[in-house]
């Protein structure tokens, strides 16, 4: 069997590399490692195929010792395949563990909020009896984080806030103070 | 007609995955699809064993290109047997799974993905199982092994996600592994077809195939979770929901198992690693087992069980001698149902007690005796207690190992193989040991005893030690307490049924003392594996 010096040469440089960075304590190194030592093993199952010769095509004068070997492309396409797909998922496992590193501890609020959900709804009771308040409050938040280049939002905002206030007690006016919304 | 029920084995569960996702707003559907596909594949690998046992082993060449340039799936007695045990738990605990999310308004398990990838994976394990081919059986090991990958980060929590890193990375070495290997044994043999290899390898130089032979158990071993190779079990499974902890535990280390037994019968049946495999046998179940004895979560501990009872099945196949092989192939039935049964017992535990520690479970045994019932059976099955088939497993291989001890004339091996059996004497008691002590925490002291911790029962939220919130329902649903009891009276059966079952294994052990009838099933014609 002969075999490629150079492809032998790039396949240990790539094994070496991709292991030394899949010790790597960080998910994005191991995934780049992975992927050159899962190219390493391409290329040994390429470098078994032994010498490069003619495409396998058996037509009429071809003589078979003269064509490539082309069982060992295949595995290498297979390989290939698996690895892409496997890519992808390590890449959302990493972006996941990034989002929830970033979070912090407490910080997967899609399951929370699903744990959540029937407090919440009994909670709700409860809450619903001030809610007309908490809604009138919160449209003042809003207006304040609304950006003055959308006036047009702005605008209704302000008229349905104006339109709350009126049934509020005096004391809670001063929490709307017009230039709120300028500063930001 | 045989011949054409094979590759639906493979073929039905994808199929049905592809059918579930497209339905993922039905659930009803994906569910019925999902029962439907492993209940087929359960009848068809009956059919299977049956005619496999009664007559000619299946060999099928996919495509109609003749062995050895096409994929080839071969179908004989312990092929039939893997796949119609296998087919029957991932059923059984399918029920379990629909019972946990029709009962489960928390929605822990996005269902969508879940049945989908749980086809993938039966289809994994299946083609695994059938595969004539070592590129075949790469393929299959990477399709159960992706499906694995999603079925255990499911729902993406912080715990999953840091636990699936370790399992996917870990898994990840292993397929490079193996697939370095079948690139090392292409070059060096020409092909890759199991029945060629058998006949090819063994005029290769001794060192050549021991390398070969070192790297294909390497990357079976991190599968099967065999003793300096098992570091990643019991930190990774333990997370996942119950009914996906439950078939990795049953089902996906008996796959390495089944690729370890397929090598040292077939395709390396010259080369001899026996005294290789004892010892990492023996150390497998004494390791496995010691550790077992300081974990307080029972889903840690029985991973713990589960990686020190592979020990048992690396001794049996260590023997190489028909009775050794009869009992690991009977071993491994008994094994993957128990430790399945043990696995969703505990699910229900996590349910109905509201934490999986030792230290918060009290006085179950009141609150559910039904619930103590369906632990205690299968614990003392797998500790090994008489009458139930743990017991006639492990006295199986012991006797088998007796009796290799006695034949060989060599004191060498005959005292190593002593040694281990009393290893998985002592392992066996040792099993029994952890495993009544969380029996008499957590089902017969009260909940007198139980200071501190009196919510536990009362349906408060509690913390496992794995740090995920589990909601304490009282309520145990029915499906999934009939799914555990089924796969209860399996192991049962096991036991009723111990003889006729010992005898169907020891004829599929008939297949495997002799490499030649493997490749007989493949190339009918003498001198054409050449």
């Amino acid at each position: 069997m002969t075999a490629s010096l150079t492809l032998v040469v790039l396949m240990a440089v790539l094994f070496g590399a991709g292991v030394t960075i899949m010790l790597e304590r960080s998910l994005t190194r191991v995934l780049i490692g992975f992927l050159l030592v899962g190219n390493a093993v391409n290329i040994l199952i390429y470098l078994m195929s032994g010498a490069p010769g003619l495409a396998p095509i058996l037509a009429d004068g071809v003589d078979p010792d003269d064509i490539s070997d082309p069982l060992p492309q295949a595995f290498v396409l297979t390989a290939i395949v698996i690895n892409l797909g496997i890519t992808a998922f390590m890449l959302a496992l990493i972006y996941r563990s990034w989002w929830l590193a970033q979070l912090g501890p407490k910080g997967d609020l899609v399951d929370d909020e699903a744990e959540d959900l029937e407090d919440a709804e009994e909670a709700a009771d409860l809450i619903r009896s001030s809610a007309a308040d908490d809604a009138a409050i919160q449209r003042i938040i809003d207006e304040s984080d609304e950006e003055p280049d959308e006036l047009d939002d702005e605008l209704e905002l302000e008229a349905s806030a104006r339109d709350d206030l009126d049934t509020r007690p005096p004391s809670s006016g001063p929490t709307r103070s017009p230039g709120k919304g300028g500063d930001r | 007609m045989m011949a054409s029920l094979v590759p639906l084995v493979v073929l039905l569960p994808l199929i049905g995955a592809a059918t579930s996702l497209v339905l993922g707003r039905y659930r009803r559907a994906q569910i019925a699809i999902g029962i439907s596909v492993l209940a087929a594949v359960a009848v068809i690998a009956a059919v299977l064993l049956a005619t496999v046992d009664a007559g000619q082993p299946i060999a099928v060449t996919v495509g109609g290109w003749e062995a050895p340039f096409g994929i080839v799936l071969v179908v004989d007695r312990l092929s039939a047997i893997m796949v119609l045990i296998s087919a029957i738990v991932l059923l059984v605990v399918l029920v379990y799974a629909v019972g946990q999310g029709v009962a489960d308004r928390h929605r822990e398990t996005p269902v969508s993905i879940f049945h989908p990838s749980y086809l993938i994976l039966s289809a994994g394990v299946f083609n695994a199982f059938i595969a004539g081919d070592l590129f075949n059986l790469y393929v299959g090991f990477e399709i159960l092994l992706s499906a694995s990958y999603v079925l255990l980060t499911l729902g993406g929590t912080g715990e999953r996600i840091r636990a699936g890193v370790t399992y996917i990375i870990v898994s990840l070495v292993s397929s490079l592994f193996f697939l370095s290997a079948i690139a090392l044994i292409y070059g060096a043999a020409g092909t890759v077809n199991i029945a060629q290899l058998s006949v090819r390898l063994p005029e290769l130089p001794d060192g050549v195939q021991l390398i070969l032979h070192l790297l294909l158990l390497i990357a079976f071993g991190i599968k099967a979770a065999v003793f300096p190779l098992s570091f990643w079990l019991p930190d990774s499974y333990p997370t996942a929901p119950a009914p996906v902890t439950a078939v990795f535990a049953g089902l996906l280390t008996k796959v390495g198992v089944y690729a370890i037994i397929r090598t040292e019968t077939v395709i390396f049946s010259d080369s001899d690693l026996t005294v290789l495999l004892m010892v990492i046998g023996g150390l497998t179940m004494l390791i496995g087992i010691l550790g077992a004895l300081t974990q307080a979560d029972i889903k840690r501990l029985l991973s713990f069980t589960l990686v020190s009872h592979i020990g048992y099945m690396i001794f049996g196949i260590g023997l190489g001698t028909q009775l050794g092989m009869a009992a690991t192939i009977y071993y491994v039935v008994h094994h993957i149902t128990v430790q399945t049964t043990l696995f969703l017992t505990t699910g229900l535990i996590e349910r109905f007690g509201g934490s999986t520690s030792i230290t918060r479970l009290a006085g179950l045994l009141k609150a559910s005796p039904l619930l103590a019932v369906l632990f205690f059976v299968p614990a003392i099955n797998l500790g090994g207690i008489p009458p139930f088939s743990g017991f006639l497993g492990k006295i199986g291989l012991f006797l088998a190992g007796a009796d290799d001890a006695n034949a060989t004339d060599a004191a060498g091996d005959a005292w190593l193989i002593w040694i281990v059996i009393a290893a998985g004497a002592l392992t066996s008691l040792i099993t029994l040991y952890a495993l009544t002590r969380f029996w008499n925490m957590a089902f017969w002291r009260g909940r007198s005893e139980l200071e501190g911790y009196e919510s536990v029962l009362l349906g408060s939220v509690q913390e496992a030690p794995g740090g995920d919130t589990i909601t304490a329902t009282r309520t145990t649903p029915v499906l999934m307490v009939t799914a555990t009891t089924a796969l209860a009276v399996v192991t049962l059966c096991l036991t009723f049924l111990a003889g006729p079952i010992f005898d169907l294994a020891s004829r599929a052990a008939d297949g495997l003392t002799d490499p030649s009838i493997y490749v007989s099933i493949v190339f009918p014609d003498e001198g054409e594996a050449r």
